[in-house]
C-alpha cells in the first residue's frame, strides 16, 4: 500500500460534559453498537491501509479496552497493523504531547521506519465513510504537497470548525480556526494526505522552533511555501464536537440514506463483537422509527430513538427521541424523552425524564434515577 | 508438545434429511437457529465455555457453509497457536480414500489427529443439538466413577422412549444394557449422543471394530462392544434444555419458544454465552409504519411491515405492508411489499416477491415427502426466488429460481413441491 495512517485521538472535550468525563471521545459509543474510532479504523481497513498509528493521551482506558485486539478491523498482521502511541516518559521534556504536530514528532520513528510514500492523518471523532485511496489519487494528480479533505457545509453554522478559503483551483489560501465571523462555508474535516518524507522534514523543522500544532504551525504557516489543495468530500460527515452534535449524529442513523452510506456502500463498519442475542420484542411492545441492538428486551413503547445493546424497556414505559446507551434499564411505566442516557443508567418505575428538543438532557454513566 | 487432557471431536457431517429443503444445500449443523446462530454454535460454544480448547470438526455432507462459518475459529476464541479448531474432511491416503461411513468410522479415520495431542480423554459430540452443557462437570463425573466411557443421558417421556437409544442402568448409574429404539423400553434414559471415552480404550475399540464393521458406529457397535467387553460405562444424567431438532415441526417449535417471555432456553445469559460468526451488519431498524410483536430480530434487519411471533436472522428485510406471522426468516432474505406469510420457514438469501401469500389453504400433507412436510408449515429453500403475486399453500416446499410460469394460475396448492434449477450459493 502507498500510505500509512495516523489517527489523532488525543484531545479532551469539555464540550461533551459528563459523556467524556470518563472516556476519550474516540471511545464514545455511537450508533447503537459502535465506538467512534470504529468508523476511522474501518475506513483505513477498507482503503487497504494496513499500518496505522493511533496517538492518544487522555482517558484511554475504555479506548484501549475496545482496541485491545486489533483483529476485528483486519489489523494485527506480522508486518503491519495497529500501533498505539501514548506519551512516553523517557525524556523530561516529553511528559505529554504538547500539540498534534508534537504528538506525531514524538513518534517520528514510526514514520522513519516505514517506506510507504504517503501518510493519511485523521481523527477518531467522526462518522464518515471515505475511501482514502481516492484522496491519495487526487493528491498525486494535483501534485500537491498536502491534501486537505474539505466539505462545503452550505448554510450551516461553521463557527466551530476550521474554515478555509480556496482559489479557483482548490488551493488553500487562508485557514481560520473557529472564526467569529466566517466568510466561507467550506471547512476542513481534519483529514490530510502528505508525503511521508515531507512530513518528517516539517515535523523536525517546527520542533526546532518550539512549535507543536499541525494546523497552525504546519498547514497555515507553510500555506504559501507549500501547495495545500482541498479534496472536496460530498458524502455524509459529522463529528462529535459537543452534545447537540452527538445527539444529531446518532439520530442521523434513523435515515435510510445515511445508514446505507455508512454501513453498506463502502463495506461494513467493523467493531469488537459482543455476542449479544437477538432483540426480543414482547407482545406488549410498540416500536417505530428506531434502531435497536443485540440483547435488548423491549416491552414498552420506543419511538424515534437509538437504543444501544442490552437495554431493557419495561412494560408501559415510553422512550421517545432519545439515545439510550448500553446496559440501561427503563423501568415499567417510566417516560424518557429528548434525553441521552449514558451506559448502565437505571430509570426507576414510573420516573419521568423529559428533556427539551432544543436542549437534550444527559444522564451520566451508572446513574440511578 | 504439551498434552491436552481432553479434546473434542464434533460430528458435523450429517445431512439431517428430515429437515427437507432446509438441508438441501447445507449440513444440518450449519442450519440457522434462534435468529443469528447456526446449530453448531451451541456445541462449539459449550466446548470453549467448558475449557476445551481443541476441537476437531468432522465434515462431509455439503461442508461449504459450515467450513466458512467456522473459519479458523475466531468467534469462539478457538484460533490458537496449539489446539483450537480444525475441520477434518474425509481424505485420500496412499492411492485410496474413503468417505466417513459411520460415526465411529469418522473418528477411526482421524486417529492420527487425536494422537497428535496425546489426550487422556476424548469427548464425542454431535453438531446437531441445541443445548448448554458444562462438559468439564461431565469429565469430573467420568473420573469420579472411574469409567472407561460415560454417556450423557436425559429422561424422555416413556411414550417416546422407543424413538431413542435407551440406557438401562443400575442404582449407581452404571449402564448394564443398551437398546437402540427398543419396542418395549426398560428405561426412559435416552442417549444424547455425547460421550466421554478414555482415549486409550476407545482407540483400541475403534481399531478392532474397523476389522469387523466397515461402517463402524458408536450406538450400533462401539458402545455395545464396551458393554460386552465388561468395561465400566456410566450414564451422566442431564436434566436441562436439550433439543435434537430432527423435524421441520420440531425446528419451528424450538425457534418459536425462544420468543417466550421466560423461555426454557435462555440466550440472555452472560455467563454461558453462545458465540457465532456474525457478519458486520449495521444496526437493526424498525420503520415508521412497522409493527413488531413477540419476536426475535437480529442485526442488520430492516423491518417496515408487520412482524408477529417470528424469528428473524441477520439482515432480513421486511418491506412496507408485508405481514409476516408465526414464521422463521433466515439471513439475507427479503420479503417484499404486500406479502402475507403465515407458518413458514424462509431459508437464507431468498427473495419473496411482492404480494406473495404463503401458508394459505387446506392442511394437506406433502405428496412427495409426507414424512417431512406434514405440520402445515411451508418451507422455502436457500437462494430461492418466489415471483410476485403467487399464492403458496401449506406443507409446500419451494426451491430455486422460480418464475410465474412455474405456478399454475399463480398458485402452488397445499402439499405440493416445486424445485427448479437456479439456486446457487
Amino acid at each position: 500500500m502507498k500510505a500509512v495512517g495516523i489517527i489523532l485521538a488525543g484531545g479532551k472535550k469539555s464540550s461533551m460534559g459528563d459523556l467524556a468525563s470518563h472516556r476519550n471521545v474516540a471511545a464514545m459509543p455511537v450508533g447503537g453498537a459502535y465506538r467512534a474510532v470504529d468508523f476511522t479504523l474501518s475506513n483505513f481497513s477498507h482503503s487497504g491501509i494496513k499500518k496505522v498509528a493511533l496517538i492518544t493521551q487522555f482517558n484511554t482506558r475504555s479506548l484501549f479496552d475496545h482496541i485491545s485486539s486489533s483483529k476485528w478491523w483486519n489489523f494485527g498482521r506480522k508486518t503491519s497493523g495497529l500501533y498505539i502511541f501514548t506519551p512516553h516518559m523517557l525524556n523530561s521534556d516529553s511528559l505529554s504531547f504538547r500539540g498534534t504536530a508534537d504528538s506525531i514528532f514524538q513518534n517520528i520513528a514510526f514514520l522513519k521506519k516505514s517506506n510507504e510514500p504517503y501518510v493519511v492523518i485523521t481523527s477518531a471523532e467522526q462518522v464518515v465513510s471515505i475511501d482514502y485511496t481516492d484522496v491519495i489519487k487526487y493528491h498525486e494528480e494535483k501534485g500537491s504537497d498536502i491534501t486537505m479533505v474539505c466539505k462545503d457545509l452550505g448554510e450551516a453554522d461553521v463557527r466551530d470548525y476550521g474554515v478555509v478559503s480556496l482559489d479557483h483551483n482548490s488551493r488553500m489560501l487562508e485557514f481560520e480556526e473557529k472564526p467569529l465571523f466566517p466568510q466561507q462555508s467550506t471547512i476542513s474535516l481534519g483529514t490530510y494526505v502528505i508525503g511521508r518524507q515531507l512530513l518528517i522534514d516539517l515535523l523536525e523543522e517546527v520542533h526546532c522552533e518550539g512549535r507543536f500544532d499541525f494546523v497552525l504551525d504546519i498547514l497555515v504557516r507553510y500555506r504559501k511555501k507549500l501547495v495545500v489543495n482541498a479534496y472536496m468530500f460530498e458524502g455524509y460527515w459529522r463529528t462529535i464536537k459537543d452534545v447537540p452534535e452527538f445527539y444529531k449524529l446518532n439520530m442521523d442513523f434513523l435515515n435510510a440514506d445515511v445508514r446505507n452510506e455508512i454501513f453498506e456502500a463502502n463495506g461494513p463498519v467493523y467493531t469488537k463483537p459482543k455476542d449479544d442475542p437477538p432483540v426480543k420484542y414482547s407482545s406488549t411492545c410498540h416500536v417505530t422509527n428506531s434502531i435497536l441492538n443485540g440483547g435488548d428486551i423491549i416491552n414498552g413503547t420506543v419511538e424515534n430513538s437509538v437504543i444501544f445493546r442490552d437495554v431493557f424497556v419495561g412494560e408501559g414505559a415510553i422512550v421517545k427521541n432519545s439515545v439510550i446507551m448500553e446496559g440501561c434499564t427503563i423501568g415499567n411505566g417510566a417516560v424518557v424523552e429528548n434525553m441521552i442516557l449514558d451506559k448502565v443508567v437505571s430509570v426507576g418505575e414510573g420516573q419521568q425524564l423529559i428533556g427539551d428538543p432544543e436542549n437534550i438532557g444527559v444522564i451520566a454513566k451508572r446513574s440511578i434515577v | 508438545m504439551e498434552r491436552k487432557e481432553m479434546i473434542a471431536m464434533l460430528l458435523a457431517g450429517g445431512q439431517g434429511s428430515r429437515l427437507g429443503i432446509l438441508t438441501q444445500q447445507i449440513a444440518k449443523p450449519a442450519v440457522m437457529f434462534g435468529g443469528k446462530y447456526r446449530i453448531i454454535d451451541f456445541p462449539l460454544s459449550n466446548c470453549i465455555n467448558s475449557g476445551i480448547d481443541t476441537v476437531g470438526v468432522l465434515t462431509q455432507y455439503e461442508p461449504l457453509v459450515l467450513t466458512k462459518h467456522i473459519g479458523i475459529g475466531v468467534p469462539w476464541d478457538l484460533d490458537l497457536n496449539y489446539g483450537g479448531v480444525s475441520t477434518l474432511s474425509p481424505f485420500v491416503t496412499g492411492n485410496q480414500g474413503e468417505w466417513y461411513s459411520g460415526t465411529a468410522n469418522a473418528i477411526y479415520q482421524n486417529i492420527k489427529f487425536i494422537d497428535s495431542y496425546q489426550p487422556e480423554y476424548v469427548l464425542i459430540l454431535s453438531g446437531d443439538h441445541v443445548y448448554k452443557m458444562d462438559y468439564s462437570e461431565m469429565l469430573d463425573y467420568h473420573k469420579e466413577k472411574g469409567a472407561s466411557a460415560t454417556i450423557a443421558v436425559m429422561e424422555v417421556p416413556w411414550e417416546v422412549a422407543n424413538q431413542f437409544g435407551i440406557m438401562n442402568t443400575d442404582d449407581n448409574k452404571k449402564i448394564v444394557g443398551f437398546e437402540e429404539k427398543p419396542a418395549n423400553p426398560q428405561s426412559n434414559l435416552a442417549s444424547m449422543g455425547i460421550y466421554i471415552f478414555n482415549w486409550k480404550e476407545l482407540r483400541q475399540a475403534l481399531i478392532e471394530d474397523n476389522e469387523i464393521h466397515n461402517d463402524s458406529d458408536f450406538g450400533m457397535h462401539i458402545i455395545p462392544s464396551f458393554l460386552n467387553g465388561g468395561e465400566e460405562v456410566f450414564a451422566y444424567p442431564f436434566d436441562s434444555y436439550w433439543k435434537d431438532i430432527g423435524t421441520i415441526e420440531a425446528y419451528w417449535t424450538a425457534n418459536m419458544e425462544l420468543a417466550y417471555v421466560v423461555p426454557e432456553f435462555n440466550l440472555y445469559d452472560n455467563f454461558w454465552q453462545i458465540y457465532t460468526n456474525s457478519d458486520n451488519y449495521g444496526p437493526q431498524f424498525v420503520g415508521t409504519e412497522a409493527d413488531v410483536n413477540h419476536s426475535l430480530v437480529s442485526k442488520g434487519c430492516q423491518v417496515e411491515g408487520t412482524v408477529e411471533n417470528c424469528i428473524l436472522s441477520p439482515n432480513v428485510k421486511i418491506a412496507k405492508g408485508a405481514v409476516v406471522k408465526n414464521s422463521i426468516i433466515m439471513e439475507n432474505s427479503v420479503v417484499e411489499e404486500g406479502c402475507v406469510l403465515d407458518r413458514c420457514i424462509i431459508s437464507e438469501k431468498t427473495t419473496i416477491g411482492r404480494n406473495v401469500r404463503i401458508g394459505e389453504g387446506e392442511d394437506i400433507i406433502n405428496e412427495n415427502k409426507p414424512k417431512v412436510y406434514n405440520s402445515g408449515i411451508s418451507v422455502i429453500g436457500m437462494n430461492t426466488v418466489v415471483p410476485d403475486n403467487v399464492v403458496i399453500g401449506k406443507n409446500c416446499e419451494v426451491g430455486g429460481h422460480t418464475t410465474a410460469e412455474h405456478y399454475e394460475n399463480g398458485h402452488l396448492p397445499s402439499g405440493k413441491s416445486l424445485i427448479v434449477e437456479g439456486g446457487t450459493l
